[in-house]
């Protein structure tokens, strides 16, 4: 195929995958979306509240907030506990004690994260 | 992080949000072959994104993050068939695909052989077709290319023209 022909299939090819725009509703939900994990990367980190967390339906807020609104930091936050949680589970008189053991670790390396970047 | 350096992420992230969500959503329909799938996709796309931005900024050195996003892109398609155990099918909607051609000269003229660059696009190997549909549907250049799909420059080359003679051969002979 000489050159004019093939830069007529190029052509062709641009048009064949013309670019196809997301639909209205798409840009909706997903924009909410983001600014809801945003607000809730700020708020839910700063008041995390141990007595709110004793339904482990609302654990995954938090743990949604946490991964999303700091990187490294948070990152860091969920090895350490993770680290620890041998030792939690060890001390712990019932799975409730537990939940309540990481979350009050979570919170500590949280703060002690933060006291450092400080 | 301070909440100055927080807002400003935000801010820049939203940035990259509206000037690529078209580029996502094209790469992921032309990818996927359905609406339904192409939203997920996206969406999953960009808070993946969202959740990784602090990093790949610091990493980029000023360099566009398109590549970036279609490589997530990429990346979660590939697990979204591997989690389907199934190869993709690729039923690329002709109607949404024509339609995007805008004047009745081209729906006359153009239409028999668009459906048959369509239909042949279909049958190229994954890695060729995902290379025509970032050169094509979204416009990136080799270098580009190369980043978002794990290459070298010279390897997209040649990858890009392989890929455009088959598919050549494929609506010749179709």
């Amino acid at each position: 195929m000489n050159e004019v022909a093939h830069t007529d299939f190029e052509q062709m090819l641009r048009r064949a995958l013309a670019p196809v725009d997301p639909p209205e509703h798409l840009k909706t939900r997903l924009e909410s979306t983001l600014q809801e994990i945003t607000d809730a990367a700020v708020d839910e980190l700063e008041s995390w509240e141990i007595g709110a967390m004793r339904d482990p339906r609302n654990w995954v807020r938090p743990v949604v907030a946490t991964a999303a609104g700091a990187t490294a930091g948070t990152a860091l936050v969920i090895l350490r506990v993770r680290a620890q949680r041998k030792k939690h589970q060890a001390a712990s008189k019932n799975p409730l004690d537990l939940a309540q053991r990481t979350l009050r670790a979570a919170r500590d390396e949280a703060r002690k994260l933060a006291r450092h970047d400080d | 992080m301070e909440p100055k350096d927080k807002a400003r992420l935000d801010r820049e992230f939203s940035e990259l949000y509206s000037s690529h969500l078209r580029d996502v959503y094209s790469y992921a329909y032309y990818r996927v072959g359905n609406h339904h799938d192409a939203e997920d996709l996206t969406e999953q796309t960009f808070l993946q994104a969202y959740r990784h931005f602090e990093r790949a900024q610091a990493e980029s050195h000023g360099r566009p993050l398109r590549p970036w996003l279609i490589r997530i892109a990429h990346n979660l398609a590939a697990n979204l068939y591997r989690d389907r155990a199934r190869r993709p099918q690729a039923p690329i909607d002709d109607t949404t695909v024509l339609s995007a051609m805008h004047t009745t000269e081209d729906l006359v003229e153009g239409r028999d052989e668009l459906a048959r660059i369509i239909a042949g696009i279909k049958h190229l190997p994954e890695e060729r077709r995902e290379a025509l549909i970032m050169r094509f549907a979204l416009g990136m250049d080799n270098r580009e290319i190369a980043r978002a799909m794990g290459k070298t420059d010279g390897a997209t080359k040649v990858l890009l023209h392989r890929a455009i003679k088959q598919l050549e051969e494929i609506v010749k002979t179709s």
